[in-house]
Order: structure tokens, then sequence, then C-alpha cells
């Protein structure tokens, strides 16, 4: 009895800390949550294809039928809010996956060992932070050819450095530590030690970054369509949407600007928090 | 400092090689045919050799790298297929524009962010905190281009301030016209600047010489304009040049924003030209431009601070 009495109010308080402090984190979560569940459920919530065009009715405003209005072409723009945020949500998400792995990966391997192999990798990475994010991506796309694959190859490419030198760092304090020297006395072998001992202790560095990358990565997809390259028309995403809209900003049409902006800041936003909301869970330095 | 010079430099050696590999890997060892990708569909094969000839596709990739570097020393990067002109000529003309809305734009962002940052340093997790921190997550959010549409929207448009776009003919409508677009890349700076700055004006305040600086009975005042401003302006030097790829990636979207004949549109009309020579210029351009900046910053850092010599 005594024991669950002396445990109630630790744990009670432990939670109620936890509340408080990560309102940003459930904040975060809510709005992705929502974010996602509308893009997923797309078709569901517009009874109007994205790109069927209605030339009869361009540009009207929100109206009973369109109730956030039609384009130039007279596409329902709720709806391609809607599948806009399924194009760039899908990518921006699988594209931070193959980056994360491959640099908590190698990030782990040159922290744990050093060595010429560490050096070597870490002058690539120098060599890739070199080349400005935008102009190096959207060579790669150009040069690569557009389209959703594209983009993915071009941005794996280039963020594997920021995980890889977040995770190298936090691998070489790790690595001195004296339950990885008890480790390596016991007769562990390096690839065990590294999975079990050294993985668990980085990868938190590595997910809170994650955040901020796939804002980084909405970003980037965003500006290249909305320049045109990438994704490719008539598959509705949102910087194509802003670029298309910007047309009719000076004719008073700011809505089929603002509205798919909107979306982005929002998106972003909610990654953000949840960034910010792992990171005090996690006792995680930014 | 001679040393650390030296060293520093030294170290600069194998990065500018590999980004000279990785520009030349860019262009010559990607799937895909340059000559194909230039000429569209359904080309005739002998133009295709024609353009593999006059390119020098047709020799050995080693022949080629090493003819690639040797160009490189000599001061040529080849011609533009479309401009009639050397890449050379071209990128002289396209940097000043460039290079002036990199500097004006760290400037604005400077000058917005440094009292953001010592103002939420002084009123740490009080309301002003919260709020600025939100606000510069929306900021971040934002795409850049689309900050740069609305101040053209707002201020350019409804309250004509500034012009629309483009780059004047005498330099000061130049300076002019770049005044709307370095307003925006500053304004992106903001959140990547105030959060660092804001963390090492922290620092500064909790220090012991700040401390004891307050024990003298120095005010408040002071203490933020002598400690935190000083300290915060050169903690500020390093970050701008951390920050120096986001500044270049900026302006390669602003400049085709506001249509701005620098390095970003010259590299975005060599895209959609195709003009392959262009886009191998224009990309080595932004690379080397960044390493100049990296090596800049460490060096005016450790003429500021001598601690930095001998890390």
């Amino acid at each position: 009895m005594s024991t669950s009495l002396s445990l109630r109010p630790n744990i009670l308080s432990r939670l109620r800390g936890f509340r408080v402090n990560n309102f940003r984190l459930y904040l975060g979560i809510f709005i992705i949550f929502v974010v996602v569940a509308m893009a997923v459920l797309a078709s569901h919530l517009t009874k109007f294809d994205p790109i069927s065009q209605d030339l009869l009715n361009t540009l009207q405003g929100g109206t009973a039928e369109h109730f956030l209005g039609t384009d130039n072409l007279g596409r329902d723009v709720w709806s391609r809010l809607l599948y806009g945020g399924r194009t760039d949500l899908f990518l921006a998400s699988i594209a931070v996956l193959a980056p994360f792995v491959i640099g908590t990966v190698v990030g782990a391997i040159c922290g744990y060992f050093s060595g010429w192999v560490d050096t070597l990798v870490m002058r690539i990475a120098d060599v890739v932070v070199a080349f400005p994010f935008y102009v190096l991506v959207i060579s790669l796309v150009f040069i690569l050819g557009n389209g959703v694959g594209s983009i993915f190859i071009a941005i794996s490419l280039v963020s594997w450095v920021a995980y890889a030198r977040i995770v190298r760092a936090e691998t070489m304090i790790v690595r001195s530590k004296e339950f990885i020297e008890a480790a390596q006395t016991g007769g562990i072998s390096n690839q065990k030690i590294i999975t079990r001992h050294v993985l668990p202790n980085v990868i938190t560095q590595a997910i809170v970054y994650a955040m901020s990358d796939i804002v980084l990565n909405i970003g980037v997809i965003v500006t290249l369509s909305y320049f045109g390259l990438g994704i490719v028309p008539p598959t509705p995403d949102w910087g194509r949407m802003i670029a298309e809209g910007q047309q009719f900003l000076a004719g008073g049409y700011y809505a089929l600007t603002i509205l798919p902006a909107l979306a982005v800041v929002i998106t972003s936003l909610g990654l953000s928090f949840i960034g910010d909301g792992l990171a005090v869970a996690l006792r995680v330095k930014r | 400092m001679t040393r650390f010079l030296i060293k520093r430099i030294a170290l600069l050696v194998p990065v500018v090689f590999g980004i000279i590999t990785a520009t030349f890997l860019l262009m010559h060892a990607t799937p895909g045919d340059p000559a194909l990708t230039y000429l569209g569909n359904h080309p005739e094969p002998a133009a295709i050799a024609a353009l593999h000839h006059q390119w020098g596709l047709d020799k050995p990739v080693t022949q080629q790298y090493l003819d690639f570097i040797g160009g490189l020393f000599t001061g040529d990067l080849g011609n533009s297929l479309f401009y009639n002109e050397t890449i050379v000529k071209l990128i002289s003309l396209k940097l000043p524009p460039t290079l002036m809305l990199m500097i004006m734009g760290s400037l604005f962002g400077i000058i917005f962010a440094l009292p953001l940052a010592i103002w939420t340093a002084i009123r740490k997790d009080k309301f002003i905190d919260h709020l600025v921190s939100l606000l510069n997550a929306v900021i971040l959010g934002m795409p850049i281009f689309f900050i740069g549409a609305m101040g053209i929207l707002f201020l350019a448009l409804k309250v004509q301030i500034f012009p629309v776009g483009g780059y004047g003919e005498t330099n000061l409508q130049h300076l002019w016209s770049l005044v709307l677009p370095s307003l925006t890349i500053g304004l992106g700076l903001v959140p990547l600047l105030v959060r660092s700055l804001r963390t090492s004006v922290i620092e500064s305040l909790d220090s012991e010489y700040v401390a004891f600086a307050r024990s003298k009975g120095l005010k408040n005042r002071s203490v933020w304009l002598k400690y935190a401003l000083r300290n915060g302006s050169i903690s500020g030097i390093s970050i701008l040049g951390i920050q120096v790829g986001y500044l270049a990636g900026g302006s390669l979207v602003i400049e085709n924003v506001f249509g701005i004949p620098g390095m970003g549109s010259f590299l975005m009309t060599g895209i959609l030209n195709r003009d392959f020579p262009v886009i191998q210029g224009a990309t080595l351009t932004f690379a080397m431009l960044v390493v100049l900046v990296y090596l800049l910053t460490d060096v005016s850092y450790a003429l500021l601070d001598p601690r930095a010599r001998f890390k």
C-alpha cells in the first residue's frame, strides 16, 4: 500500500508536466492528423475531379456548388487543395525516408570507427553542402528529367548529409562512454554494439531533425513545381496552384494564391510543432 | 594567424577539387544524353554525333575530365549554346546583381533579426518570446517565392512604392529594384537568424562577465547595448556565414520571381533552354561562392576572436 501511495503523486506530476510542457507536440500532431486525413480522404470530401476543367465556370468565387470557387480553367479549388496535399505530403514524407536511413547508418559507422572512411565520407559531405540545396536539387531534377522519381532521387542525394553529420557527432560522444567500452571489452561485435547500444542513443536527434527536414522537402517540392519542374501538370500540387493563381493576383483573385500557400504554411507549422514538442519530450538539444 | 590561414586554405583544396569533380559528374556521368535532351524528340543521328563532337563527348571520359580541369585553370568554361558568348563572360555579367542581392538580403536579415533576438533573449519565456517563435515558425513554413509574390502585390501593385520587377537601367535604379527582393530574402532569413542569435545572446547574458558588470552597478540598458548587442553581432557573422547556402538558394528563387538578371535567373534560363554549359558554369559558381563565404567567415571570426585560431 505504502509503495502505491508514494508512487502516485510522482506519476501524476510527471504526466501533468509532460502535458503542460508539450502543448506544441499535441497541437502539431492534431494539425498533421487533420491535414493527412483530408489528403487521404480527398475523394470522400469532394465530388469534383481536381483536373477536370469546366470552362463555362472559370474564376468563380465561393458558390454553393464550389465553396472555395474555381480557378482559371474552372477546376474546383477545394478539390485541388485536397488532392494537391496528397501529392506534396506523400512525396515530402517519402523523400525523408531514404536520407534518414542512409544518413543515420553512415553517420553511426563514421562516428564509431573514425579513420579514413570517416574522413572520406565527411569530405564528400563537405562537397555536397557546398552546393546550395535549391541549386543542387533543381539542377539534379533537370538532369534526371521531370517526375516524382527524380525529385525523390535528387532530395535523397543531398539530404543524407544532414543526418550523417548529426548522427556522427552524437555517436562520437556516445562512443567515449563507459558502457560502450564495457561492451567492447566484453567481446561484443562492433556491429552489435552499433545497432544495440549506439543507435538507440543517437537516433532521437535524427528523428527530431526529420520533422524540419519534411518542412524543407515541402518547400523545395513546392518551389520546383512553382517553376514548372518536378511534378508535371495536370497532377494537382500546391506549388503549381500558387504559380497559376499568381497571374490573377492583380485582378483581385487572391484566394487562388493564398489558399494553397496557407495549406503549405499550416502543414509546415504542424510539423515544426511536432519537431519542437519531440525535442522537449525526447530531451534533445537543438 | 598565418598558420591558421595556411591550414584553413589547405583544408579547402580537397573540397574545391570535390566540387569540380561533382559538377563534372553531374553533367557527364548521369543517365541520359545531353545531346538528346538538347535536340528534343527524334533527332538526326548525324546531328547527335555533331553535337557530341562539338562538346567533346566523343572522347573518353577521363580525357573529358582532364579537359574540363584544364579549361578551369585557363578560365575557359566553354560557350553557351544560346547566347553565343563564353560562360566566363556571361557569369561576370550575372554575378554582380546576385552578390548585391545576397549582401542586401543579409543586411536586412540582420537588421530585423538582431533586435528581435535581443528582445526575446531579455524576455525569455515571456509572451513576446513565444509570439516571436510562433511568427518565426509561420515564416519558416512560407515558400520564399510566396513572400516575394505578396511583397509585389502589396508594395508594388497596391501601394506603388517599389517596381514590380526588373533591374532598371542606371545604378541607382539597380539598387532601388533590389530593395523589395532583398527585403523578401531578409524576411526569409529572420527565423534562421533569430533562433541562433537568441541562444548566443542568452549565453552572453548568463555569463560571468555580465554578472560582474552588473555587480559593478551597470544599468540594464548598458548591459544590453554593450554586451548583448556586441556579442550578438559577432556571432551574427558566423551564423550568417552558415546560412550562405540559404542566401544563394533564396536568390536563385527570388531573382526568378522578380526578373533580376543575376546568377539565379541565369541558371533557370539555362535549365529551360537546356543549355548544359550554362547549368554547369552556374552550379559551379554557386558552390565556389559558398565555399569562399565559409572561408571568409572563418577568417573574419578568427580575426575577431583569437581563440578560434587554435581550435
